[in-house]
Order: C-alpha cells, then structure tokens, then sequence
C-alpha cells in the first residue's frame, strides 16, 4: 500500500515537475473562462430557466476539454517510460503490476480534478455577481462534478490503456483521442439509425455520453449511467494492467 | 548466487541467447563480455526478471525469477543500459523514491540514501535536478540507486559507457569496493575494463558462451602461442643450428634484419620464458644483442580471436 502511495505521488509530482502540467491547467482555465463569458453575454439578452451549470455542459469548450485533455494527461504515463527506459528500471523493483496501473491511474484522476478547479470559480462568480444563487447549489454542482468525475474517469482509463500499448507519447495520444471520439460518437448513433431496429438502438443509447452528461448537470444521478460509467472506467483499467502484463507473455 | 541452465531467449525470427548455463558464487565480480549484440542485455533482463526466458531456468539467490519474480526483485538492484533516470527530479528525491519502492521504511530509506550518496560521490549534487547533471554525475546517481536497498546482487549494464576516462576510474573503484559485501555483474564490451574489475569473466557471442575463466586464466589458456623476439648480430646458419639444438624451442624462424643483424622468431614449449637462455647464449658466443621481447597475447587478442565472425558467417 505505502508503495502504491509512494507511486501515485512521484506520479502526480510529475506532472507539475515539467511544465505541461501548467499548460494544461491554463489550457482549460482559459476554455472554461472563454465559455463562460460567452455563456453570461448570451444569457444576459436570452434569459433561460436552465441551470448554468446545464448550459455550460452544453457549450463546445466542455467536450473540447473532455475529449482533448484525457489523452494530454495520460500519454506520459506508460509510453514515456517506456521510450525513455524508466519503466525497466520501475518493473525491476518489487512493485506489482496492479500497483503501477493504479497508481498512474490515480495520480491521472487527480491532476484531471484539480484541472477542473476553475470551474468552481467560475460558479461562483456567476452566483455571486450574476445575483444568481442557484448557479453553486449544491445539486446543480455536486452533480456537475460527479458527472466530470466519472467521464474524466472512463477517458483517462481509455487513455492509459492507449498509453500502455504505445511506445511513443505521441501514438498514445492519437489512439486515445481517436478512441475517445469514438466513445462519445457512438450515443449519436442511437439516434442516427432506424427506429426498428430495436435492441441496437438500446444497447447504443447506453453510450449517450452527451445526455447522460445533462442529467448530472442538472443534479440528476442516474444510477445506470453511474454503472455505465464505472464498468466501462474498470474495463479498460483491467486491459491496461493486461498490456503492462504481457512483456511478461512474449 | 545465480544459476542459469539452459536458459533461451527468441526473439521474433531472431535467437538472442542460445542455450546458455553459468552459475556466480556469492561475493564474485563476474563480467559478461562480449560484441554489441551478443546477448549480454537479454541475459540481464531475464535475471532481473523484466523479460522472461524462452526456456531454461534462472534462479537468483535460490528463487526462480520467473515464479518468484518479487522475491527475486526485492534482492537485486538492477542498472539497464543507458541508465533511465527520471530528469525532472533532484538527486536525493529520486534515491528516496527508489528505495522507498523497494520497500524501505521511511526511517530506513532516509538513512540509505544518506549513506549511498556519500558512497558514490553524490553529496554535493543532492539537491540538483538530475537532467541538469553530467553523465558521470548520472552514471553515479544510477549505481547509487542500484546499491541503496543493500541488494544481494548488483546487476549493471555496461556501467563506464560515455564516461571520461577520470568518471570511468572513479567508476570502477566504486564496483571493485563492492566485492566480498555484494555479488555483482557486469557486463561491457571493453575488455580492459573486465579485466580490471572483475573475477571472472564470460565471452558471450551470438547468444552463446565462448570461454568462461579467470582473466589470468583465459590468459594462460593462449600463452601457448606466445612468440620471443630476439636481434642477435650473427650469421644466419650459425643462429639456424642453435636454436634447432634447444630442446625448449618448438618453432624459430630467422630472417634478416638491418645490417648484420638477424631477426629470430622463437616460439617455445609449453609457454616455458626463453629470454635469459636467449641472452646467456648471446653472451657464450659474444654476439650482440639488441632486443629481446616476449610477445604475449594480451587479452585483447583471445577477445578478437574468439569472437571473429568465421569466414562462412561473412558471406
């Protein structure tokens, strides 16, 4: 367990060790402010009865930083020190697979929940300027946050998994954005195909990463979504420590 | 210490190593030697348990490392080639998140890296950002990680490559100062360095091992061939007769140097030293004489000799 927590610091050290960390933090401080402010312009000539937090899901930014930032954070993670000949050096010490896979995972999930702090701030200027108070309710927000929680979790699993099969940062990052893209095209499907077909459309509309999005925004939980999410998030955790395994196969 | 049998390694279309059995003794410095491409660091790897044999067995301190890979993990500190450092941390940073990892307490690992650092010279850089170091303060800072959790066994892909020759010095002290308290192996493809360090010594060639001995051994296994130059002012059919007159000469050869001078090629029996029965002759017969060298095969020539590429091999 210590050498879990010992991993998972080093890890999240990293990433504010080099200065990706900062860009990526300003990246999205800057997308979010951007969103918001075009978000309040439109609100002040078109008021809405929707939560902010519902609209903002909405905008292009949030999905822009969803689909993009997974792959940003965990490209480093496997093939970084799989190019640079650390992860020789790490495998070679009595920590087990499982540690490493969840330790990168780990540090992954918190770099990408303090990237979303701004967020927070945001609120509550909205709230606070905007004479606005349902803006921070703690609905609206928790469940913003729970939804941003378990999406950020299912793309950064994808991304580790595409980072432990790649030698290089950059083929991680293209093959976890591609399949991020994918994931979240396929609930546009549902709606794409012919109502007749029955069971495709069910199955697809479990992938409406979109609306599922809406509800936590709004406060809604949905507890399938949530297991939706949570299953999907273990799956592709299960492949990566599988990829990090198989050196071990050959 | 370690036990290989018949350990195999393929690679995709390729044989790495090739069947190979060696065993290291507890407390030896043993060398692994060989051309780029020999198999030294697939053998490596397998024995500190980051690949996994094709067949055949290796067992370190009695574990297998494929089984009992942790156990075996927890007893080696292992250094790959190029030495891959994290360079965004600083120097005791790193020692302490390396020994932290290899499961020492808090208290502990505080202690070890105090200890390793002033061992290996690091003291003074501690607080610097490894990338910002030189390549011998890296190399250091490498070896460092490598001995801070008191492993058994210390396994180091070519340690000196890319040092100056002063870093390569300091180097090898500090491996010749771990014999007796650590097993170690080295592997390098310089052979002065090898012969310098260590105990033993494996020739390692196409995945296959050619000789294993001592350095002084595998020495003496050529000397047989060593040769005794001797230029001796005399006529050639007098220096002809005596040499075939002494029972220690096997082979001679006599040709002419410049001015009176001849040029003799002695080669003796069973590597018996001819250089003052050279010399008393000369003196009996009051020639003069003026050299008079033994040509010994130095390690070099067993190297380049045993690992030649055969002529087939090259076509």
């Amino acid at each position: 367990m210590s050498i879990y927590f010992t991993l998972a610091r080093r890890e999240l050290a990293a990433f504010f060790l080099s200065v990706t960390g900062y860009v990526i933090i300003a990246a999205v401080t800057l997308l979010v402010g951007l969103s918001f402010v075009v978000l309040l312009t439109n609100l002040g000539t078109d008021p809405q009865s929707a939560p902010v937090t519902e609209i903002f899901y909405g905008t292009f930014c949030f999905w822009l930083i969803i689909l993009v930032a997974g792959p940003v954070i965990t490209m480093r993670l496997f093939a970084l020190e799989k190019s640079s000949g650390t992860f020789e050096t790490l495998m070679t010490t009595p920590v087990s697979d499982f540690a490493v896979v969840a330790a990168k995972f780990t540090a992954a999930l918190v770099f990408y929940l303090v990237m979303w702090l701004p967020l927070l701030a945001c609120l509550f200027f909205v709230s606070h300027f905007a004479n606005e108070p349902g803006a921070l309710a703690p609905g609206t927000v928790g469940g913003t946050f729970l939804g941003i929680l378990l999406v950020g979790a299912l793309f950064l699993s994808l991304g580790c998994f595409a980072s432990a099969i790649s030698r290089t940062q950059m083929t991680a990052a293209i093959l976890s954005f591609m399949l991020g893209v994918t994931l979240f095209s396929l609930g546009f499907l549902a709606a794409a195909i012919p109502a007749t077909a029955q069971w495709q459309t069910s199955v697809l509309s479990f992938f409406g990463l979109f609306g599922q999005m809406r509800d936590f925004s709004r406060g809604v939980v949905d507890t399938r979504a949530v297991i939706f999410y949570l299953s999907l998030t273990l799956f592709f955790l299960f492949l990566t420590l599988r990829a990090v395994e198989s050196r071990r196969w050959k | 210490m370690i036990e290989v049998t018949d350990l195999t390694k393929r690679y995709a279309g390729r044989t790495a190593v090739a069947g190979i059995s060696f065993a290291v003794g507890r407390g030896e410095i043993v060398g692994l030697l060989g051309p780029n491409g020999a198999g030294k660091s697939t053998t490596m790897r397998i024995l500190s348990g980051f690949l996994p044999a094709t067949s055949g067995t290796v067992r370190v301190a009695g574990y297998d490392v494929f089984y009992e890979s942790e156990e075996v993990r927890r007893r080696i500190g292992f250094m790959p080639e190029n030495n891959p450092l994290y360079p965004e941390m600083r120097v005791r940073e790193y020692l302490k998140f390396r020994a932290r990892l290899k499961g020492l307490g808090w208290g502990a690992s505080r202690a070890r890296v105090d200890t390793v650092m002033e061992q290996c010279g690091l003291t003074e850089v501690r607080r610097r950002i490894i990338g910002q170091l030189s390549k011998g303060y890296r190399q250091r800072v490498g070896l460092a990680d490598a001995l801070v959790h008191e492993p058994e066994l210390i396994i180091l892909d070519e340690p000196t490559i890319g040092l100056d020759p002063n870093q390569i010095r300091s180097v090898r002290q500090l491996i010749k100062s771990l014999a007796g308290k650590h097993t170690v192996l080295i592997s390098t493809h310089i052979l002065p360095e090898a012969e310098m360090m260590c105990s033993r010594m494996l020739i390692l060639y196409e995945g296959k091992i050619l000789a294993a001995d001592t350095p002084e051994n595998l020495q003496r296994l050529m000397a047989g061939g060593s040769q005794v130059i001797a230029e001796i002012a005399a006529p050639a059919e007098e220096l002809r007769k005596v040499w075939a007159e002494m029972p220690e000469i096997e082979q001679y050869d006599v040709s002419a140097a410049e001015g009176e001078f001849q040029r003799c090629a002695l080669t003796p029996r069973d590597g018996y030293d001819l250089r003052s029965a050279v010399y008393n002759l000369a003196r009996e017969h009051g020639w003069k004489l003026r050299e008079l060298t033994r040509s010994r095969h130095s390690l070099e020539d067993i190297y380049v000799q045993v690992t030649k590429p055969s002529e087939e091999e090259e076509i």
